[in-house]
């Protein structure tokens, strides 16, 4: 049994993937003074965002081979909270963040409940239908812009303080959300608990024969992962100063298992590399024509037909890097 | 006039009902028997709205619009069937969803290149025009009954096919039992081809139906495809009469939800605020009731499988 | 005399108009080791599914030491100490062997609500797991995934699992199915070790084997039991021959 020590050379190997990706994050701002500063801090941030939101789903999905197709919905939750609340002059992330979480929670826990009795193609479209009635309903909110979505007065505040008011100030919020998600997650799927959910993955009826009720462990994970969405949702928001019901569409939903899936399931940098994959190429492509999904489609047919394991199982094969 | 309300409303309930049922039938056996996710059923349907508009045009008549445009609808399907469906079979859920998330984004994209992103509209065709007197102060237009006619007539045809031929029996036996069925010596994958095909036509026929009285446009199936899931996963996985059942249900909830909805509720509360509350309730009626069918019956209500 | 350890009260089990168990009443007083012969398609693993708990039984009751446990789930009898190994292999193919017995330890130990700190780490899981593992003979196989072990060893290594959860009344579904014959003999071997510490239920095929290890037989024929008692009356008996054995010996 071979158990790599902690610290030391064989630390910064295992981890050079999420090491070089964190440090090319924080460095960022800083190399991106050359011109083009706010467009890329802006596309960046968006990135990590979406980094955030794809890593809440690896959990369920990449740990626990729970085929949710309705995340966005945590997207749109924590983005309204933020909005409504600031409509009402709420603007205090302090008070918004806590509100922007408890609603994903409750949401995750209420919808989890319901689509955890089922299974397989049952859950997926379950999930969609919820996803789909949490866009619905943003939709009728005619006090808050409706279809049409609404416009926040400005970011949330801290301590009443404008702070996120500054793109590179905010853009470090945002990094330092991601890293404490994928921190979270780092330690979630090797605890305990963690380790339920990967066994559920791979052969639910032992885990129940060896006396684990998995129902609840698995509604656990769903709300951890709808409420780390919800964090996700209330940066968004923050971020273009504008929510709707867009941010919920099931094509969203579809969206963020493509992030998951094209970066490599069950990694967690690999979601992160996976959000990054997906917006690059939408922001690259759609420079060249207005009609890039008619390129992004069959890709995406052509990466699950031939290309297993998404851009993570890819660069490991490049590499040689043995059995994964 | 409240009472006429209630039945115009009711038969546009039924006619949603309909159409959720052809697109849902074939779903639903695809879902049954191959036990394979297919997001992309909801383009079928927006293809049969565009062949038939595109053909309505060529020949100036929505007959022969519709005469052409289910075999080439039927060829499509085949045609998908053999690029890529047929390749996904043996893989895991999340692999089908995500292709068959790809084949929508190309299909949604590719309709408004070629017949450009602005809706097309197809008249209704002039022996369907017009309103018919069903009683007093109850005017219909005919063509509105004709898809409800025409939808009610294949899903009778659709039950006897299903429930007394031969293939029928296979495609029942597929959906509780497929492993039985290839054990019996069926080509399954040519089963599931002319389900699959079949299926496709279906969805295509509900789409060249409404093109007259809807707007022909990129993505017109996405949102109908969440309903059909929702009808699906109500009936029962596999089920040709769950679906059929499941379909006039949300058909009728949806659209009576949204119009009887904020009334009832302005009995129990004051009207704005019924009518806020009436308008945010009205579209999760739907899902309420999946919701509250799957808390009590989790396989549906006419599971196939066993 | 004390409670039987597991008991069986009048089960029924029916697929449409197919009856797979047929008003099957059975004890095991503490300690037996008891047997279920029958040849294919008598229902011995529809009646293990409905006594774990994976099967709801269509009426009757199982009664594990005293206590009514036919409303608990399969989780809930494991907890009871009511646990079962599978006829197909069941493990986690992608845990090493160690993991998938420390996962039974923590099924058992503690609360699995713990999200901080590496599960793979700690002592109070691993130190029983690996025991159980030496106990089966896998202790040098302790660090290899699972799913690369030999045949024989992913069925000692389901036995280690079900060892690690504590059972007092192990249920083992034909643990020497595809195995070769000195696979066999170690898994013989390992039953013989657990008699008497435990109460077991064996179901088997291998008919040298259950008369070597079995203090009491019952033989299931299409859902019945038709007869129970030890392994030499059993034998002897002439229904049995007639129904059973009459056919395999030939």
């Amino acid at each position: 049994m071979t158990m790599p020590p902690e610290s030391g050379p064989g630390f910064l190997k295992r981890e050079a993937v999420p090491v070089v990706v964190f440090a090319l994050l924080a460095l960022l701002p800083f190399v991106a003074v050359l011109g083009a500063e706010s467009y890329l801090l802006s596309l960046v941030t968006r990135v990590m965002i979406f980094a955030i939101a794809a890593l809440s789903l690896d959990l369920i999905l990449g740990y626990g081979a729970l085929v949710s197709f309705g995340h966005a919905a945590f997207l749109g939750l924590g983005g309204y909270a933020v909005g409504i609340l600031s409509a009402h002059g709420q603007t205090d992330a302090l008070v918004q963040l806590p509100v922007a979480l408890a609603v994903s929670a409750l949401f995750a826990l209420v919808t989890g409940a319901l689509s955890l009795r089922t299974k397989g193609v049952y859950f997926i479209m379950i999930t969609l239908a919820f996803g789909q009635m949490a866009f619905f309903l943003a939709v009728s909110l005619a006090a808050y812009g409706g279809d049409d979505g609404m416009t926040l007065s400005g970011r949330s505040r801290l301590f009443g303080l404008d702070l996120f008011k500054n793109d590179r100030a905010f853009y470090y919020a945002v990094l330092l959300a991601l890293l404490g998600a994928y921190g979270l997650c780092r330690s979630i799927v090797v605890s305990r608990f963690g380790r339920v959910i990967r066994g559920a993955r791979e052969n639910p009826q032992r885990m129940a024969a060896i006396g684990f009720p998995l129902f609840r462990y698995q509604l656990v994970g769903y709300v951890i992962a709808g409420t780390l969405c919800g964090l996700a949702g209330f940066l968004l928001a923050n971020q273009a100063e504008f929510v709707s019901p867009a941010y919920m569409t099931w094509q969203r939903s579809g969206e963020l298992i493509v992030m998951v899936v094209l970066g490599g399931l069950g990694t967690l940098h690999g979601a992160i590399i996976g959000a990054a994959a997906f917006l690059l190429l939408e922001e690259w492509l759609s420079g060249f024509t207005e009609h890039w999904k008619m390129i992004f489609g069959p890709f995406l047919v052509l990466v699950v037909l031939f290309a297993r394991g998404g851009l993570m199982g890819a660069i490991r094969r490049l590499g040689g890097g043995g059995h994964g | 006039m409240s009472m006429t309300l209630l039945y115009v409303q009711t038969l546009n309930g039924l006619q949603l009902g309909v159409l959720l049922f052809l697109i849902a039938a074939g779903l639903t056996l695809v879902f049954g028997v191959m036990d394979f996710i297919n997001l992309a059923h909801g383009v079928q349907y927006m293809i049969g709205a565009y062949l038939a508009a595109m053909f309505t045009a060529m020949t100036g008549n929505f007959f022969y619009g519709l005469a052409l445009a289910l075999p080439s609808a039927l060829a499509f399907g085949l045609l998908l069937e053999f690029l890529i469906f047929r390749h996904l079979y043996d893989r895991d859920h999340l692999d089908q969803v995500l292709a068959t998330f790809g084949i929508i984004l190309f299909l949604n994209q590719a309709v408004k290149v070629i017949w450009g992103a602005a809706p097309l509209s197809v008249p209704i065709p002039e022996a369907l025009s017009g309103s018919i007197r069903l009683m007093d102060g109850l005017l219909y237009p005919v063509y509105r009954l004709a898809i409800i006619g025409s939808g009610l007539a294949i899903a009778v045809l659709l039950g006897i096919l299903v429930s007394r031929t031969r293939i029928g029996m296979l495609v029942r036996a597929g959906a509780s039992n497929a492993p039985m069925v290839s054990a019996l010596g069926v080509d399954i994958g040519k089963l599931f081809m002319i389900v699959f095909g079949f299926g496709a036509m279906l969805a295509g026929f509900a789409g060249a139906m409404v093109a007259p009285i809807l707007s022909v446009e990129p993505g017109m199936g996405d949102n109908l495809l969440i309903l059909t899931f929702v009808v699906i996963v109500i009936g029962g996985i596999g089920s040709v009469r769950g679906a059929f059942i499941a379909a006039i249900l949300v058909g009728l909830v949806d659209t009576l939800g949204r119009v009887f909805g904020p009334q009832l509720l302005r009995a129990l509360m004051d009207p704005s605020a019924a009518s806020q509350a009436g308008r945010a309730l009205a579209p999760m009626l739907t899902y309420i009731l999946m919701a509250a069918i799957l808390f009590f019956r989790p396989g549906g209500l006419f599971p196939a499988k066993k | 005399m004390a409670e039987p350890a597991l008991e069986l009260r009048d089960l029924n089990k029916a697929y449409g108009a197919l009856t797979v168990t047929d008003h099957v009443s059975l004890a095991l007083p503490d300690g037996e080791f008891h047997a279920i012969i029958g040849p294919n398609g008598a229902g011995k693993t529809t009646l293990i599914h409905q006594i774990s708990g994976l099967v709801p039984s269509d009426s009757g009751s199982v009664w594990l030491g005293g206590r009514d446990v036919t409303g608990l789930s399969l989780p809930e009898r494991v907890h009871r100490g009511l646990v079962r190994s599978f006829q197909i292999t069941s493990i986690l193919p992608g845990f090493s062997a160690l993991e998938n017995v420390a996962l039974a330890v923590q099924a058992r130990e503690g609360s699995s609500f713990r999200f901080f700190g590496r599960a793979r780490d700690e002592a109070r899981l691993n130190d029983p797991a690996m025991q159980a593992l030496e106990e089966v003979g896998l202790g040098k196989r302790a660090g290899v995934r699972a799913g690369l072990l030999s045949h024989g060893e992913k069925r000692q290594l389901e036995i280690a699992i079900a060892l690690a959860a504590q059972p007092r009344v192990l249920l083992l579904d034909e643990p020497l199915a595809g195995t070769g014959p000195e696979e066999s003999a170690v898994l013989i071997a390992l039953m013989q070790r657990l008699r008497g510490r435990m109460t077991i239920l064996l179901i088997e095929h291998d008919m040298e084997a259950v008369f070597a290890l079995a203090e009491r037989v019952s033989v299931l024929v299409y859902g019945r039991i038709i007869a129970s008692g030890p392994p030499a009356a059993v034998r002897d008996d002439p229904d049995v021959r007639t129904a059973y054995l009459g056919e395999e010996g030939g």
